[in-house]
């Protein structure tokens, strides 16, 4: 059997730090003791595989994928781009899964409180799954900003939580998308657990006209960038 | 080769539900649900439950997370057609309690050919984590297992190691696993890095 593929280690001053002071809630759940670094084994080096066969024609398509009469409501818009590694390889079968607020800021989940309406046409849950080439697209509303509490209140610029899983489990990524120019971006406590500014200009997407539906949609360009090979484990051993 | 970076992680928030279990956040069901049943009628294998909490730094159960299992076949393989091995549960919004229907994993191999002892791969998502944690579950009747897994004793403290092996609540047809995690403090699971 040929040696699995290995990954480079994960940057962790790239990442946020576990324990961010201005973002609250990572007061009591961040680990106080370092990460232990421990070698890839054939357990991290694999992954659950999903089909296509799973996912429904409506799944990419948040606008219709929960409208009982019409269609959603908002600033209609296409997400698209590519998932690569971090050697510009692309990352093909890479299952993308969706949430977001509506438009109003509002989230379907029995937790949220906030005041905003809820969108009978808009549930916020979405799937894709990248092409051979990595391409992946889907369709949506642009969320709106909401508040949280965070000591007072702070808030959250208009965003989309993407969750991804790559070849092998150690490529596993939750995330977060911005929209280029939006001022709330900066004031966020949680778009400020992240310390280097190319970090953060790497969250948010770009506008691309060369994408728009005329008379339909805007389109921003997003690309996922997961974890690349090692390029020094030719040989065996421990890292 | 001009190298990219990763793309940066940011919390799961308290909604993570609505993308990864959709159902639960109050969305019509899809074929998601279930999730956190493993095993079917032709799933081979000792069947086995698994119940836990997670709870924070002042002792508070954390009770908007995610969890994620992935863990090899009976046979010490991994994602097979029989047996997917991948499975997520919320942790309950009441009772911060999660659960697991799988299998026994078999024994799989370390990066360096070594046996590892039979265990399964937690990662949890939350609000307040910013990048997702990883650890694993350790079965606590493999002791002589236990004693020889390489990562184990990577970890070598007891009171760390303890912190990965599960406690035995119930035997009979499907013996019940208790994993507790702590996220900070006295306790703390040890979390890893691959």
């Amino acid at each position: 059997m040929s040696e699995p593929i290995r990954f480079a280690r994960r940057d962790r001053r790239w990442h946020p730090a576990a324990d961010s002071p201005g973002y609250k809630s990572t007061t009591y759940r961040a680990p106080r003791r370092a990460l232990l670094q421990l070698p890839q084994s054939v357990g991290e080096l694999t992954g659950p595989v999903f089909g296509h066969a799973k996912l429904d024609p409506l799944d990419n398509d948040l606008i219709r994928n929960y409208a009982t009469e019409g269609e959603a409501v908002g600033e209609r818009i296409i997400v698209h781009g590519k998932v690569l590694d971090e050697d510009g390889r692309p990352v093909p079968g890479a299952l993308i899964e969706i949430w977001q607020a509506n438009a109003g800021g509002k989230y379907r989940h029995v937790n949220d409180k906030y005041r905003a309406a809820l969108d009978p046409n808009f549930g916020g849950c979405g799937r894709v799954i990248s092409d051979a080439e990595g391409a992946y697209s889907f369709r949506t509303i642009r969320p709106g900003p909401y508040p949280f509490p965070n000591g007072n209140c702070d808030w959250r610029p208009a965003h989309i939580h993407l969750s991804i899983f790559g070849s092998a489990f150690v490529q596993r990524l939750v995330t977060q998308i911005y929209f280029e120019g939006d001022p709330l971006i900066p004031l966020c406590p949680i778009v400020n657990t992240i310390r280097d500014p190319r970090a953060v200009a790497s969250l948010i997407a770009k506008l691309d006209m060369t994408e728009m539906r005329p008379f339909d949609s805007l389109a921003y360009r997003f690309d996922v960038v997961l974890r690349g090979r090692d390029a020094t484990t030719f040989e065996s051993g421990a890292r | 080769m001009a190298k990219l970076k990763e793309t940066p992680s940011q919390t799961a928030g308290p909604f993570v539900h609505i993308g990864t279990l959709p159902a639960l956040a109050g969305l019509r069901g899809n074929a998601t649900e279930r999730q956190n049943i493993l095993v079917g009628d032709g799933t081979l294998g000792r069947r086995i439950r698994i119940e836990g909490t997670i709870r924070d730094g002042a002792g508070e159960l954390v009770k908007d997370a995610m969890v994620e299992i992935w863990q090899a076949n009976a046979n010490g393989q991994h994602g097979g057609n029989a047996f997917l091995g991948f499975g997520r549960a919320a942790t309950d919004f009441e009772t911060g309690q999660f659960a697991f229907e799988t299998i026994k994993p078999g024994p799989t191999l370390f990066h360096d050919g070594r046996q590892q002892a039979p265990h399964i791969a937690f990662t949890i998502f939350a609000r307040g984590i910013n990048v997702h944690l990883q650890t694993r579950m350790y079965f606590p009747d493999e002791a002589a297992a236990n004693a020889a897994d390489p990562v184990l004793q990577l970890v070598a403290l007891p009171e760390l190691t303890a912190t990965l092996i599960a406690a035995k609540e119930a035997d009979g047809d499907v013996p019940i696993y208790r994993f507790e995690i702590r996220l900070q403090g006295e306790g703390e699971t040890v979390f890893f890095d691959f």
